[in-house]
């Protein structure tokens, strides 16, 4: 893209008219838009791992799926499982930016699609009409076509305001990230539907934008509420799970490489204990790693009775759920899974 | 249904052609077990084994699992079929089929099935089926249509439903009189002037109608007022203003929201107790509730919800479970009300276990026996007392424990006293007779 424009900018330097248009390219073979190397889910896995992220089967094939087929990933699943995480490294596996629009409760078009930057429209008209243009731009044109034309150009390109969706379109290839979905409302689903399966935004007084390659779009959802259906439907869907013990510490290992076998070992079974005891919020990845990262601090290299009830608030964000874990005596309780998992 | 595709065993190589077909069989399957695979998402599905290599089993069960499911509830289902479909032998394929689509609808049934549990995994086709039938004719006599009284009540129902319900405020804004500037509109009105500036525009937040839970027992000492109390729900279930929730308690945790969304009512009575497993059964409020709480209500379901529960308050399980799991539903609802259908009867006190330790988490208690009760809280659910304050209320229940509870739900019935204040202030537009939820006389 970059490279046709630079082209077309030599081109009209030689010779004054301006260029045609650039043809429309026919969309790239499904092949084409895959980084070397990837061919199957398996390869995908490789690569998300070389950028620290350790995925499992299901979540290499979705996201496979979703670059080959460019069919949005919707993953939804308890906080802190690594939903938001692997957008970031999907971008960098296929090099492409990530865009990330944060959603809330009364998210509208004019925060996730474009709004018109009012105020500089208003300098532009001040400032033409301050330098006298609308009768001296050219004296063949009558008042009122020269307001016909100072008004397209308040509504030119500069004066858009692209948010996170039309970034998206407009740097495809490119992965956007839609997070928490289910925190805006319904309407705003609609809106999202319509982009999602067009892929395409409609400006009234500026055209159609249609990027060449769709973005990679990744939604995530907390289940707050029931995203509907129809929504759902233009995606794959995947439920990501808490990962099971070996994976687990491999992530912590992959995440934090200073940190000990032992150490690692030892906090991601307290934590796979503790997500089984019933609590109110079970912790996530995203709080074993929180947790490996206070005992470093801590200078711990092991994980004992003592240091784990003073750093318990890294994992358990809930007075219930720190009593109950401090009822639990955890470290016996390590020693022995460690010493039975070794 | 035609299941002739699960005649083919799907695990050996296929050729176009049977992949095909295997996929259709296979989404029927599903569909049959309670997944909505529709044909557009059999598309996906077949659009994603091209890209996979389809006679690699874990290819086929993820691109399956990632196109044609879209709820976590979904997954095991997905996966019992799957397992049954894609590992059934050769000769069995075909009744392994049949046996699925009978499970997903023994799933749903209310009494066990005379040969085993519906979890049993060994049940024979022939009396899954008749079970099956059993319980066609167990609904068919427990949903009447309603007759043309219980419509009007409806009917008067849903008249107050239309009422606004409580307000929050939203991050919206729009447009008003006063407020703050509204840059956006002021600047635009200047550019359509061509650049004068012009008077300000102002704008102020919206508000939205609080979202409103309701959470329906359907046990067995409740079996006298489940049919009212869910025609109540459909009813609030369909106001306009707002998003209504709708989960029943038993045994375990339903949600029927999605049933209860049709317009007629005896097509959503017929929904509903098809989709209710444990109709009638034991209470085990405590459980269910702690399920309510961790699948939806923490996730955001109650957060800042109008929640109203249902029930009589008998519970079989541990009533200190109960009063942790209302304590955890008090700190996320803006408004937790408990209708209670024996609040009304002399002598009532709420001593019963459950009822007790639930107590100081309500911010109402009212009765919910009868249709002049249920408009009363409907009228509740509205929000027609929001000016009753939560906290002091609270702080006064905490304080007197379970006398001043006692007293305050006594002969006076100070909950419902308060509702017709409300009712009252609210200033609707209902005909007295409809404000009258302290003193009518009761069928």
């Amino acid at each position: 893209m970059s490279d046709r424009s630079s082209e077309d900018d030599q081109g009209r330097g030689l010779t004054p008219p301006p260029a045609p248009p650039p043809a429309p390219t026919p969309p790239p073979a499904p092949a084409d838009r895959l980084p070397d190397g990837i061919t199957d889910p398996a390869g995908l896995a490789v690569r998300l791992e070389e950028h620290g992220y350790l995925a499992d089967d299901g979540l290499a094939t979705a996201a496979y799926l979703a670059l080959v087929l460019r069919r949005p990933l919707f993953l939804e699943g308890d906080a802190g499982v690594g939903k938001t995480a692997i957008a970031q490294v999907l971008a960098d596996v296929i090099a492409a930016p990530l865009i990330r629009l944060q959603c809330y409760e009364g998210i509208d078009a004019s925060q996730a699609l474009y709004d018109w930057n009012f105020p500089r429209q208003v300098l532009h008209l001040r400032s033409a009409e301050a330098a006298g243009r609308s009768a001296a731009v050219d004296p063949d044109l009558d008042a009122r076509s020269a307001a016909a034309e100072l008004e397209a150009e308040l509504y030119d390109r500069r004066f858009l305001v692209a948010r996170p969706i039309l970034q998206a379109l407009e740097q495809s290839p490119s992965v956007l990230l839609i997070d928490e979905v289910d925190r805006a409302d319904d309407e705003f689903e609609a809106l999202l539907l319509e982009v999602l399966s067009e892929f395409t935004i409609s400006i009234p007084e500026l055209g159609t934008i249609r990027p060449t390659t769709p973005p990679l779009v990744i939604l995530t959802s907390n289940r707050t509420r029931e995203v509907h259906d129809a929504l759902k439907r233009r995606c794959y869907y995947h439920w990501v799970d808490h990962p099971g013990f070996d994976r687990e510490v491999a992530i912590v290992r992959s995440r934090m490489p200073g940190v000990g076998e032992e150490l690692a070992r030892e906090v991601v079974t307290a934590v796979q204990l503790l997500r089984e005891q019933d609590l109110l919020k079970p912790p996530g990845v995203a709080e074993t790693l929180d947790w490996t990262e206070a005992l470093v601090a801590l200078g711990a290299d092991h994980l004992d009775a003592d240091v784990a009830t003073r750093t318990l608030g890294s994992v358990l964000k809930f007075r219930e759920d720190q009593e109950r874990a401090r009822q639990m005596d955890m470290g016996p309780m390590v020693a022995r899974a460690v010493v039975g998992g070794a | 249904m035609t299941d002739g595709h699960a005649d083919r065993p799907p695990d050996q190589p296929l050729a176009e052609a049977d992949l095909t077909g295997s996929a259709v069989g296979f989404a029927h399957t599903l569909r049959a077990a309670g997944v909505d695979a529709s044909p557009d998402r059999v598309h996906a599905f077949l659009e994603a084994l091209t890209e996979l290599p389809a006679t690699n089993r874990s290819a086929v069960y993820w691109a399956g699992r990632l196109t044609l499911c879209a709820d976590p509830d979904d997954l095991d289902r997905y996966d019992r079929v799957f397992a049954a479909f894609f590992d059934g032998v050769t000769a069995h394929a075909r009744s392994t089929t049949r046996r699925q689509v009978r499970l997903g609808a023994d799933a749903i049934s209310s009494t066990p099935a005379p040969g085993g549990s519906p979890d049993d995994d060994g049940p024979t086709l022939q009396t899954i089926t008749r079970n099956a039938s059993a319980i066609e004719q167990l609904r068919e006599r427990d949903i009447a249509d309603l007759d043309a009284q219980e419509r009007r009540e409806l009917d008067r129902l849903l008249a107050t439903f239309a009422l606004p319900g409580e307000q929050r405020r939203t991050r919206r804004r729009s447009p008003a009189g006063r407020g703050s500037v509204d840059r956006r509109r002021t600047i635009r009105a200047m550019l359509a002037a061509g650049g004068e500036a012009g008077p300000l525009a102002f704008d102020a937040p919206r508000t939205r109608p609080r979202p409103v839970v309701l959470l329906v027992d359907v046990s067995g000492s409740m079996s006298g007022y489940a049919d009212a109390l869910l025609r109540f729900a459909h009813a609030a279930a369909r106001r306009t203003s707002g998003r209504t929730e709708v989960f029943t308690l038993g045994t375990r945790l339903t949600r029927v929201t999605e049933e209860l969304s049709h317009r007629d009512p005896d097509t959503a009575m017929r929904a509903v107790s098809s989709a209710i497993p444990d109709w009638e059964g034991g209470t085990r409020l405590g459980v269910t509730l702690k399920d309510f709480l961790d699948r939806w209500g923490q996730r955001g379901t109650a957060r800042g919800a109008v929640v109203v529960v249902l029930s009589d308050g008998w519970e079989t399980g541990d009533v200190a479970d109960l009063g942790a799991q209302m304590q955890r539903l008090s700190r996320l609802a803006h408004r937790v009300v408990w209708a209670n259908p024996r609040v009304a009867r002399p002598g009532f006190a709420p001593t019963a276990g459950g009822m007790a330790a639930s107590l100081p988490w309500c911010d109402q208690l009212v009765e919910g026996h009868s249709l002049a009760a249920l408009e009363a809280l409907a009228r509740t659910v509205a929000g027609a007392t929001a000016e009753t304050s939560r906290g002091s209320r609270r702080r006064r229940m905490v304080a007197g424990g379970a006398t001043a509870a006692g007293q305050l739900v006594g002969a006076g019935s100070a909950g419902t006293a308060s509702v017709a204040a409300g009712a009252v202030a609210a200033g609707t537009d209902h005909p007295p007779d409809a404000t009258i939820p302290g003193g009518t006389p009761r069928a």
